[in-house]
């Protein structure tokens, strides 16, 4: 167990490697010159210079970037363009909304999204089931702007249950921040709530079928025990894996959410970063996210051991 | 065909006709016995070929200049005159959301065309040679672990505003995907008897790629592709939503709903009309890939 975990996280480094190589590559392949692209129509030859002087493009590729990564790795994610504040400063402030916004995300969607799929798979064929699948074929294409609009005119406009917009930090008391929250995070919540349901009947399904369902059954155990006990530990695994594949899907989200609902929080900064073309604030962003998805990752990994003692690997 | 009409000879005994005790079941066949099996697909396809006609016949459905500005007429409610409104510059938003539909389905389709190309090479590659594999797959996995949209959007800040530049920065995201798929029909069909009697018969490796390889990866491409679609035109909307997509010059539904951001509070139309457009497009690209796994890949049906 342990060895295995050590070996999963040895096995993230070169992962992370890659990825900053290639966020870090992306200045140089663009087409054109990217200081230009960044100084922007109305910037003098000067600005054009400054910046590519602060990127370090004037300097060899490998010897930037190894100086990047040696950054990087004692903390340093490099100064904004735009503030001239180091970048690591920046995603400090803005951390605490989304981190609120994701983890209301990830416990709403969890906790709807599983019952939907075993209710699902119980159900199969009939016109509950054909009912929850085709709200997951909505959920999958309707885009997350789109439902928070929706959510925002009925729930916050209309019947003004809730407020429209902004955030209001932890500090000021739960029940504002989290009413503030509830609107972005069911929005946010509503494509992964259709993935995870979408998989947790499938996987379900084919659980369901096993010779030992039936001798559960066979033994008198009630259906709800099936379904939540002995079916559902089963059907895990699958389940676990699309949740945290899905974590990409919410951070995505999260930046277009955050934007309808005047969240200032990272998703915001990153909007914020890529209208000034801050290119020093993306790869900051860029990187964090990843770290945060490849993370999340990792320690799924480790829990499939947990979850179903037969893996090994 | 009677058993009288066989030139048997009379050593062999021909069984009579057993009797009609069952009805045949006579499955409908053509075009409309299939649609009549999978309709999801012919509601996806009968929907995107709607929006395809909506695209391709905007000038001639009482449309007039979607960038034509009108400041006397700004943000009127949807009425006769114009059927969805007016925005804060007094264009015709219908006008503007059904030349919008020209960029989605651009977007869409070459985002899908392209990354299926692309991916389809790098999986055969991947699949066959073994120390290329390594190098390509670590690379997938690095591409694979920045979240799709946020390398959409880094791409984007690098390119100045295009089609082009949006068509690329979508396509890049979606590329492993498909070249894992690839990978994985590669590997299973390298280990199946036929390709190996290829093998032994002496057939030439492109030859096998071509001729036994690329007709297997066909289905699930097909499918995925519709899936990147749909994805690639929700992300396209999300880009250009954002600022980060088409030039605001150029209607697309991203961009007339980014318009009506400001005031979607009080005209809420602008934001309503390109979002039921776009979800209703998406939605049918789903139904179209959702039915035809099921017409392709008859294991998967059970458990979509």
């Amino acid at each position: 167990m342990l060895a295995y975990a050590v070996r999963r996280i040895v096995a993230t480094i070169p992962v992370m490697g890659v990825v900053a190589f290639f966020v870090f590559s992306l200045l140089y392949i663009a087409p054109g010159d990217p200081a230009a692209v960044i100084a922007g129509d109305q910037a003098t030859p000067a600005d054009v210079e400054r910046i590519r002087q602060s990127l370090g493009l004037d300097r060899p590729f490998l010897v930037r970037f190894g100086e990047w990564v040696w950054q990087i790795l004692h903390g340093d994610l490099g100064t904004s363009i735009f503030t001239n504040l180091p970048v690591s400063t920046m995603i400090a402030q803005r951390f605490e909304p989304t981190l609120s916004l994701m983890a209301i995300t990830l416990c709403f969607a969890i906790s709807v999204a599983i019952p939907m799929g075993v209710l699902a798979a119980w159900k199969a064929g009939t016109w509950i089931d054909r009912l929850i699948m085709a709200f997951a074929v909505f959920g999958f294409s309707v885009p997350v702007f789109v439902v928070g609009y929706l959510l925002a005119y009925i729930f916050a406009l209309e019947l003004e249950w809730l407020p429209v917009q902004g955030y209001t930090p932890l500090s000021h008391g739960l029940w504002p921040w989290f009413a503030n929250l509830i609107l972005p995070a069911v929005a946010l919540g509503f494509v992964y709530i259709a993935l995870i349901a979408r998989i947790t009947r499938a996987s379900m399904l084919e659980v369901l079928q096993q010779d030992y369902i039936r001798t559960a059954r066979a033994k008198g155990i009630g259906q709800r025990d099936i379904l939540f006990v002995h079916a559902l530990k089963n059907a895990s695994v699958p389940i676990v894996t699309v949740i945290g594949i899905g974590v990409a899907l919410l951070i995505g989200g999260a930046v277009v959410t955050e934007s309808v609902f005047a969240i200032p929080g990272l998703g915001r900064l990153t909007i914020d970063a890529i209208l000034r073309r801050d290119y020093p604030l993306i790869q900051g962003l860029v990187l964090l996210f990843s770290f945060v998805y490849v993370l999340v990752n990792l320690g799924i990994d480790i829990l499939y051991t947990l979850l179903d003692p037969r893996i090994r690997y | 065909m009677s058993a009288q009409t066989l030139n048997a000879p009379p050593v062999i005994s021909v069984a009579h006709a057993l009797p009609d005790l069952i009805s045949a079941v006579k499955p409908r066949r053509g075009v409309v016995g299939f649609l009549r099996r999978h309709p999801t697909v012919g509601l996806g396809g009968a929907l995107l070929l709607l929006m395809l006609l909506v695209a391709l016949l905007a000038p001639y459905l009482g449309t007039v200049d979607p960038t034509a500005l009108a400041p006397a007429r700004r943000t009127r409610a949807p009425s006769a005159d114009f059927w969805f409104g007016t925005d804060m510059l007094g264009r015709d938003i219908y006008s503007r959301v059904l030349y919008g539909a020209r960029v989605s389905l651009t977007v869409g389709f070459s985002v899908a065309a392209l990354a299926s190309a692309v991916g389809l090479g790098i999986g055969l590659i991947s699949g066959f040679m073994r120390w290329v594999d390594f190098i390509l797959q670590r690379v997938m996995d690095g591409v694979m672990s920045i979240p799709p949209i946020l390398l959409a959007i880094a791409l984007m800040a690098l390119t100045r505003g295009s089609v082009g530049s949006v068509i690329a920065a979508i396509t890049i995201p979606e590329i492993p995907r498909v070249s894992r798929l690839v990978r994985s029909v590669v590997l299973s069909l390298r280990e199946q008897p036929f390709v190996d009697a290829a093998i032994v018969a002496g057939t030439r490796t492109p030859t096998i790629i071509l001729r036994h390889i690329l007709p297997n990866t066909l289905a699930p491409m097909t499918v995925q592709a519709t899936y990147i679609c749909a994805s690639a035109m929700i992300l396209e909307a999300i880009l250009s939503f954002i600022g980060a997509g088409i030039p605001p010059t150029i209607p697309s539904w991203g961009n007339i709903m980014a318009e009506g951001r400001a005031l979607w509070q009080v005209k809420p139309f602008i934001v309503f009309f390109p979002a039921l457009f776009l979800s209703v497009t998406v939605l049918a690209v789903n139904l179209l890939g959702d039915g035809l796994r099921d017409v392709l890949d008859p294991r998967l049906s059970k458990n979509p």
